[in-house]
């Protein structure tokens, strides 16, 4: 029984919606900049990916209070758009889900009330951080968009929308939902960007994925979903959809809370896992959309479960986060997006600021974008910390 | 024909008492969080220096997976990724979160942000245990049963994976409770199943 | 370097371990104390805060950090340029 991909919706530094996005991806126009609405000390040492809105400015555009936390607007905004997309027939009950995942969920407010509130305990406005769990943000939008049947809030890092993906996907494979609007949200907020500083995994220049000399990650924000539908919805639609999400898997690579296993155990796993569920064979496998952030450690253990996996018949290979930067909990929905058009458009995106391919690998990312190709099946890697490793595979109908 | 899934083994860690099977095999009243969670550990005898590194959700999940998997390790049940780890809680990492954010105004601890995700304490079991299965980490209000019975049925019927870990594992200052379940496939044991797991709790 | 030992030892958590089970020439990484990636940037941490010294190459760190010893005579070498 298939599981049909009936609308996208993105918001990301490359673009407001799926149409710009797109745009950016077809003119090899990133977003990695300077910091412009983030406050921190690192403003002028670390470059980052940031949705090129304040928060005024999306509160606008997604309809809600200015107080509310930029995660949930930015998820608010693309889960629209996807459910726009997707032009759902309105007199017909529907069971429908929203799963969402995000990792920071309402930090960045919190994040403001925190220091007011530790030298005075009478300070800062405890309504501001009503939302600060993942949770929350997933319900806010949740009743906003209707879709208050069956709600839930994944968290497993950089993994978390890749796994909401694929579990709407079994929500509309066990009956227990006919659509499913899945994916994920991150904001930039001080909290990550400290953190992921002290781990010393952040290109303090725009990042080069798959390169030789690549020096790290930048972060990134954003949102993006896919509306899932049964076959039997999809018949129903005025716009036939023409994605399934085909195959899917995860694994742990049990090796290090942060790091991956030298030899890429827990990506291989959850490609060759998407692949058996899929029945493809590793050459029908027309393009793949990395994890790729930039970092020494992600790269080559990606790279080696791909040597090992594909060997010899490498598809070909690019990470749109040279675009985004790396979004974190966004990260899986984003990229399944783009996955989904680069199949519908038949293209792919290229990898950006590649100088040196990688020495031990036998393959390296495209540098060009390229059209016209017949595409039937993509390929989404998503890994995560804590070993959390997933892989979508979308094909065409 | 319905396989048979059931529990075959559940602990319990919560208000300075560790039960397993039904049978309390660790106490500690009185103690902090951290202390009990310390104690249990020397108790189990293992050698495992990482243990004092981790954060309290991470040692909490980890003490019960001990327990949970004490007569099973030896078998060869637990093989990559045949057992998948899926659990719950309602706090995420926020225990973690606080102590990380501390550090922050002056320099920001990277031993304590890597903590600052729920599904880490997965990652710490399944490194323990060699656990490659699928796994994934869910924030709810309070633990769905029907939710998890589900989820866990999904993965057991179609061959995803023989066995799963699921439950429970929440840390917040010093409230820590975790459940955990070994569910496996046509082994004799408790029936899996939403009402039989809410006795756990 | 037992000042050192001890703050490594509280630094990395390392609960089990007193001062004396450190030899001052005994690897830390891998074998030895069998530290790990994070231990190391908690001891990149443990430079700044304590002896104001920032490592700025990750790269440095293997060579740094194999033990007590290098670490006492990277400090040594280092604070005096602060000065």
């Amino acid at each position: 029984m298939p599981v049909f991909v009936a609308g996208v919706g993105v918001i990301s530094a490359i673009g407001n919606n799926v149409a710009e996005n797109q745009d950016s991806l077809k003119k090899g126009i990133h977003g990695i900049a300077p910091m412009a609405y983030l406050q921190s000390a690192h403003r002028n040492r670390l470059p980052v990916a940031e949705v090129k809105l304040s928060n005024d400015e999306l509160a606008q555009k997604a309809g809600l209070s200015n107080r509310i936390s930029r995660t949930a607007m930015l998820s608010m905004i693309a889960a629209e758009e996807a459910l726009a997309d997707a032009r759902l027939p309105l007199n017909t009950a529907l069971r429908k889900a929203f799963i969402s995942a995000n990792s920071v969920g309402g930090m960045d407010k919190t994040e403001n009330f925190f220091p007011e509130f530790s030298a005075n305990f009478h300070a800062g406005r405890l309504r501001d951080v009503v939302n600060h769990e993942c949770g929350s943000i997933t319900e806010l939008v949740a009743r906003k968009i209707g879709f208050t049947g069956f709600v839930s809030t994944i968290s497993t890092a950089c993994s978390s929308s890749a796994n909401a993906i694929f579990y709407g996907a079994r929500l509309i494979l066990n009956d227990v939902a006919d659509v499913v609007i899945a994916g994920g949200c991150d904001s930039l907020t001080r909290f990550t960007l400290n953190g992921f500083n002290t781990l010393m995994i952040l290109d303090e220049k725009p990042c080069q994925p798959f390169d030789e000399n690549r020096r790290g990650l930048n972060l990134g924000e954003g949102a993006g979903y896919v509306v899932l539908v049964s076959g039997k919805i999809a018949a129903m639609l005025q716009r036939k959809p023409d994605v399934q999400l085909s195959g899917y898997a995860n694994a742990n690579d049990a090796y290090h809370q942060t790091a991956s296993s030298p030899d890429g155990t827990g990506s291989f796993l959850a490609m060759d896992g998407a692949l058996k569920m899929s029945g493809l064979k590793t050459s029908e496998i027309g393009y793949i959309n990395l994890h790729g952030t930039g970092t020494q450690n992600n790269d080559i253990a990606e790279g080696t479960a791909i040597k090992r996996l594909f060997d010899g018949h490498y598809p070909p290979v690019s990470s749109t986060k040279s675009f985004t930067g790396h979004t974190l909990g966004a990260s899986g929905g984003i990229e399944a997006v783009f996955s989904v058009l680069a199949l519908q458009k038949g293209c792919v995106f290229p990898n950006l600021r590649l100088e040196t391919p990688m020495k031990d690998l036998p393959f390296q990312p495209v540098t060009r974008f390229m059209d016209n190709l017949q595409l039937q099946h993509v390929m989404s890697n998503s890994f995560g910390f804590g070993g959390n490793c997933s892989s979508l595979i979308f094909s065409k109908s | 024909m319905r396989e048979l899934i059931s529990i075959t083994s559940a602990v319990s860690v919560h208000r300075g008492q560790i039960v397993h099977n039904g049978k309390l095999v660790f106490e500690e009243k009185e103690a902090s969080a951290g202390q009990f969670l310390l104690s249990a550990y020397k108790y189990t005898g293992a050698a495992y220096p990482k243990f004092y590194k981790m954060d309290g959700l991470c040692k909490l999940g980890w003490i019960a997976a001990e327990y949970l998997l004490k007569d099973k390790s030896a078998n060869s049940l637990i093989q990559d990724f045949s057992t998948g780890i899926v659990l719950a809680n309602r706090n995420s990492s926020l225990d973690a979160d606080l102590k990380y954010h501390q550090t922050v105004s002056s320099i920001p601890s990277p031993a304590l942000f890597v903590y600052t995700l729920p599904n880490i304490v997965i990652g710490e079991i399944s490194i323990r245990h060699k656990i490659k299965g699928e796994n994934a980490f869910f924030i709810q209000d309070a633990f769905d049963a029907v939710f998890m019975e589900q989820y866990v049925r999904i993965l057991l019927n179609n061959d995803k994976l023989q066995s799963c870990i699921c439950g429970w594992a929440d840390f917040l200052a010093d409230d820590y409770k975790a459940v955990l379940m070994l569910v496996e496939k046509n082994k004799a044991g408790i029936e899996f199943n939403a009402q039989n797991m809410l006795t756990y709790f | 370097m037992e000042d050192l030992k001890k703050q490594i030892i509280e630094q990395l958590n390392l609960q089990d371990i007193k001062p004396e089970d450190i030899g001052n020439d005994q690897p830390l990484f891998v074998e030895g104390l069998g530290l790990d990636s994070i231990d190391a940037l908690e001891l990149i941490v443990l430079l700044q805060q304590f002896y104001n010294i920032k490592l700025v190459n990750a790269e440095d760190g293997p060579k740094v950090f194999h033990s007590v010893r290098t670490i006492a005579e990277y400090i040594i070498s280092h604070q005096n340029k602060n000065d």
